[in-house]
């Protein structure tokens, strides 16, 4: 700690700097996750739900076979089966996503709780992470450059959705089913099939941004792991306007907002905690605010979606 | 009454294949279902002790469930009631103490009313982003749920905190003279009769006033309620602040006749299943006193599945789970059966 005096408010922005990048990577997995689902114009609000799942699987495979990446895919396996429910009882006729996205965060978070009681004790091997600051003498900027994997995985699926949303087949025949139902119905595609499939994906990112939570930060499994991110994550894409590398840059701006807190209460300010921790709520409603409008629909936005309308 | 009667079955036909599901879901535990069914109905009207229990239990979700049901009128989807019930009781406690030399009955009064104002302004101000921004309200109040949580934490850990509370953080206590306590001869604390009382109001006032039937326009086509040039703005603030108001009134009764003082026990999942009570009630302010009972048994059978079968406590979370996505998804057999012809009713 007396390193950190040394640094001052310099600790604290690097603390916030290294933060942002190891708290961002839940919000960008559930993010990317829901920018596929929206694009096909279904909402799933259930993310939270899945991403605590996700979180609970992973750990818990992790801890029984010893290989934490084994965990991550099966921590997308559970997300996308909640994401089948999801996209099979959304394809009922009259059934509204929303009301089906709330439901499942209840089971989803039920389920996880119920599962996971047994894996609350045991210590699960952590995911690896790349030590990029070994050349620093100062032991923050050290723990800042630890980059994770999955970051780093996160960091090139953004790009790399965004190419394949534009340019490639299946992101074209996703965008018209969001888009216009009737013109891909036109075109022969099963409306439902491609919705439940994209939803199916989104789960799957969410899972795996859950099993970043338990595998790694803050790298235990307890009823209180998550906060709302996969929530907050649901706004996110709105304000990112539905473009995959625009949700890397605020997923970075959320993990900056939520390690705030903790980065004051490194150098002792510890007064305010509470008030600090509730940083990435109110951003998120000033961004919503800010990003949304009365009159037009959203630039980017999928017409069919139902939050947009 | 047909359509009552159609609800009524196809809910029914939800609860017998949740039962169902849950049942394999414990049978993969090893535990027998059809004992975990009895167990379930033992543990919430079995006994005299249970359905006090399973009452009071209730009481809470008739008022967070308003919180969903009553906007859900005018085609808003409300999610708040979690946070517009920390906020009430935070309110509670502050004119609580501010009034402490005051008669009980009048400071008690005045305890629920600004309760019910507190929870009535925050979900109100989501209905007001909606209507002047067009922010998403259900994502809105969700993120005010967090927000209000982060503050109330924030409040009893520093500016209010009773230092003499020892074991966990809480906010100073409004003292044994504010407590309303018992309802005389039982053991449920009088929230029932206001979470039953505000059912019947909301019930009245939804569907027996022209400002009710202005706002079932409202919900169900936008365009015709500003063809006919009805209040839109006014309407979405009142319904908002109706249901806020009843789960901050939620919030209150937990402050004066269950806890004392506000702390993070007013955080236990009460706006979360009244959702589930707001939508197997069809958003009906009368289903929802009885579907209420419903719900709070399932919580209050938790205890006893947990100690007569080692299921977690979570349990009846899944439960309740499985329950919400099966109701929903009875929503797309209304009216394809012939028995129940299609007719408003």
């Amino acid at each position: 700690m007396t390193a950190t005096a040394d640094l001052g408010w310099w600790g604290v922005l690097i603390a916030v700097a290294g933060g942002a990048v190891r708290v961002s990577t839940p919000y960008l997995f559930v993010s990317l996750g829901e920018t596929l689902t929206e694009k096909s114009g279904r909402v799933n609000l259930g993310l939270e739900g899945t991403l605590v799942m996700g979180a609970m699987s992973g750990y818990g495979v992790a801890y029984l076979t010893g290989s934490p990446w084994l965990g991550v895919l099966v921590a997308g396996g559970a997300g996308a089966l909640f994401g089948l429910v999801h996209g099979l009882v959304c394809s009922l006729s009259r059934v509204n996503d929303v009301a089906v996205g709330i439901a499942l965060f209840l089971l989803g978070t039920g389920l996880a709780f119920h599962l996971g009681k047994p894996f609350i004790e045991p210590t699960a091997p952590r995911l690896p992470h790349l030590a990029l600051g070994t050349w620093s003498e100062y032991p923050q900027i050290r723990s800042a450059l630890e980059i994770n994997g999955l970051f780093i995985v996160g960091a090139v699926l953004a790009p790399l959705l965004r190419w394949g949303l534009r340019s490639t087949r299946w992101g074209l025949v996703l965008r018209t089913v969001g888009d216009n139902a009737d013109a891909a119905r036109a075109l022969g595609y099963s409306v439902e099939r491609v919705r439940t499939a994209a939803t199916m994906a989104g789960g799957f990112l969410a899972g795996v941004g859950g099993s970043f939570l338990s595998l790694y930060y803050p790298g235990t499994w307890n009823e209180g792991l998550s906060s709302g991110q996969g929530l907050m994550a649901v706004a996110l894409v709105i304000f990112a306007r539905w473009n995959p590398v625009a949700c890397f840059w605020v997923s970075l701006l959320f993990g900056a907002a939520t390690a705030l807190g903790p980065a004051l209460q490194s150098i002792g300010i510890t007064a305010n905690y509470y008030l600090y921790s509730a940083a990435p709520y109110a951003l998120t409603l000033g961004l919503l605010i800010w990003s949304s409008s009365p009159r037009q629909a959203l630039v980017g936005a999928p017409s069919e979606l139902s939050i947009s309308r | 009454m047909r359509a009552g009667a159609e609800t009524a079955a196809l809910t029914a036909a939800a609860l017998l294949v949740t039962l169902l599901l849950f049942g394999g879901f414990v049978a993969l535990h090893g535990v027998d279902p059809l004992a975990v069914y009895a167990t379930l109905f033992v543990g919430a009207f079995g006994t005299r002790f249970s359905l006090e229990d399973t009452l009071t239990q209730a009481a809470p979700l008739m008022l967070t469930a308003l919180c969903t049901a009553v906007p859900a009128r005018a085609g808003l989807l409300v999610i708040g009631g979690e946070g517009a019930l920390v906020v009430g009781g935070v309110a509670t406690v502050l004119v609580g103490v501010a009034l402490a030399g005051a008669p009980p009955a009048l400071a008690v009064g005045a305890m629920c009313a600004a309760g019910a104002v507190a929870g009535g302004l925050w979900i109100a101000a989501a209905g007001a982003l909606r209507h002047v921004r067009g922010v998403n309200e259900t994502i809105a109040t969700l993120l005010l749920n967090y927000t209000a949580i982060a503050v109330m934490h924030h409040l009893v850990t520093g500016p209010i905190r009773d230092f003499e509370q020892v074991l966990k953080p809480a906010s100073w206590a409004v003292g044994e003279r504010f407590m309303i306590g018992d309802i005389p001869g039982t053991s449920i604390h009088w929230g029932l009769a206001f979470g039953i009382a505000a059912c019947l109001v909301t019930y009245a006032l939804m569907r027996r006033t022209t400002f009710g039937f202005g706002v079932d326009i409202l919900g169900g086509n936008v365009r015709a309620a500003q063809m006919v040039g009805l209040p839109i703005g006014t309407m979405i603030l009142a319904t908002c602040f109706v249901g806020g108001a009843a789960a901050g009134l939620a919030g209150a009764i937990e402050v004066v006749a269950v806890h004392g003082f506000a702390s993070a026990s007013l955080v236990v999942g009460y706006g979360y299943a009244g959702i589930l009570v707001a939508f197997l009630a069809r958003q009906n302010p009368l289903a929802v006193v009885l579907v209420a009972v419903l719900v709070g048994g399932i919580s209050a059978s938790g205890g006893l599945l947990q100690r007569r079968f080692g299921l977690p406590d979570a349990a009846t979370v899944v439960l309740q789970g499985i329950l919400f996505v099966a109701v929903l998804a009875s929503h797309t057999l209304h009216g394809r059966f012939r028995v129940f012809p299609a007719r408003a009713g």
